[in-house]
């Protein structure tokens, strides 16, 4: 029997209108990346990471659990989770993420981070105060908890006189840039990738050289609702990196199958599965991906068979002088 | 011969429709949306939007799962030959469910 659909949106929706987010984690934990960058606090540019890669870990353990009561009569008892949530967070215990991978997707920030400031991107961040975008109750349909999600992170962005943000995942620049013009009055905020930020800058040239072949995987948000396409081939290139294609690619490239895991986590899988032979197919040493949702989607499909990691992973090899690794446990 | 009467509801069609992005209209039904579908949907979104079209509300709720199957990956629409708004529209029809049915 599928998982109760209502009530799983449910609880996220109930998650967005009463934390914040639609799986809460303290935001002690979520800038814990930023520790020792020296990135200064607000400005006119912020990156803004919409705590994307940082709520991954806690998704993936999630829907290993949902996974497993999936076809059990277990599932049923969503709706029970769902009311205890909204006194206190029930969604803690869903989630148990495992430290490696909290590490794991920390470090991609802070070599996105590292990144930025090595091709002489000034920026800011906004700390605690930066809010989650809204992107998975948006997809859901759950447009009123959205809309109030939208016009919070737009507040707080006006109050700080934000006026651009440097986003560093698909989902996250969709919503700020294509999604919210359209249900915000005058909404005015440059939003733009870190990966066309960097593509567009010439402060950044490779340190070291690498002789590698990448299989990119494009994001499916990234290339067909955003039109990010030859900027990640175009930086792996300067870095040094042969850039490999699977079969599907670029505007026609094959989802991860990520979007309905919460929903579906078998069928994701599946999905998971085919576009993992794909990339297998491409012969590729490694592949890059630009999504924490596709990585962390491939990364479970492909049972440790293919070196996939973040395209920043990657880029930092090449383009920053020291390489900072997460840490054993 | 008509063997079962349809149940339509004008006011699901309005609801779902009204926003002015809802462009199903333009479909085909030439069902390269489907031959693309990296989930193999056979049902959506030919069928799917002509009944939105037609206010069968039951019909549509009938595939609930499949509207939320639906990866919103736009692979159908980079495909479509009549540049229907495919994934924008299957997100049209989840928001009518959020708020009608799970009333979020």
């Amino acid at each position: 029997m599928p998982l109760p659909t209502g009530n799983v949106i449910g609880l996220m929706v109930d998650n967005l209108k009463k934390r914040k987010t639609v799986f809460p984690i303290s935001r002690r934990k979520a800038i814990k990346w930023a520790e020792e960058l020296d990135i200064p606090e607000g400005g006119e540019t912020v990156i803004y990471t919409g705590s994307m890669y940082q709520l991954l870990p806690y998704m993936v353990a999630a829907v290993k659990n949902m996974g497993l009561i999936e076809d059990s009569f277990l599932g049923q008892f969503v709706g029970v989770g769902r009311f205890f949530n909204r006194m206190f967070n029930v969604s803690a215990f869903i989630a148990r993420p495992s430290r490696a991978n909290v590490k794991r997707y920390r470090q991609i920030i802070r070599n996105i981070a590292m990144l930025l400031k090595q091709a002489g991107v000034e920026f800011g961040y906004l700390y605690k105060k930066e809010l989650y975008a809204g992107a998975l109750a948006y997809d859901l349909g759950a447009d009123g908890a959205f809309r109030i999600q939208a016009q919070r992170v737009y507040d707080l962005l006006k109050e700080h006189g934000v006026r651009s943000l440097i986003t560093i995942d698909p989902h996250t620049t969709n919503m700020l840039r294509s999604v919210y013009p359209t249900i915000i009055d005058g909404y005015d905020i440059e939003v733009k990738s870190y990966i066309e930020v960097l593509a567009a800058s010439n402060g950044l040239q490779p340190l070291h050289n690498i002789e590698k072949e990448i299989t990119v995987h494009d994001s499916c948000v990234y290339s067909r609702y955003e039109g990010v396409i030859e900027e990640p081939r175009q930086l792996l290139r300067r870095a040094g990196y042969t850039v490999k294609e699977p079969e599907d690619n670029r505007d026609l490239t094959h989802c991860c199958g990520g979007p309905i895991e919460s929903l579906f986590p078998k069928m994701a899988h599946q999905i998971g599965g085919k576009r993992v032979q794909q990339l297998k197919n491409a012969n590729g040493q490694g592949v890059a991906t630009m999504c924490p949702i596709c990585m962390a989607t491939l990364k479970e499909a492909s049972d440790g068979e293919l070196e996939i990691d973040d395209i920043s992973s990657f880029l930092v090899k090449a383009f920053c002088e020291v390489e900072e690794k997460p840490k054993k446990k | 011969m008509v063997t079962a009467m349809a149940k339509v509801n004008p006011d699901f069609k309005k609801k779902v429709t009204t926003s002015g992005e809802f462009n199903a209209t333009a479909c085909m039904d030439c069902g390269v949306c489907t031959a693309v579908c990296p989930m193999e949907i056979d049902l959506l979104p030919r069928k799917l939007f002509r009944y939105t079209l037609l206010g069968l509300e039951d019909k549509v709720l009938e595939h609930q799962q499949v509207i939320y199957q639906c990866l919103l990956c736009k692979m159908c629409e980079v495909n479509c030959t009549a540049d229907v708004h495919i994934a924008e529209n299957v997100r049209f029809l989840r928001s009518y469910i959020s708020k009608e049915i799970f009333k979020l």
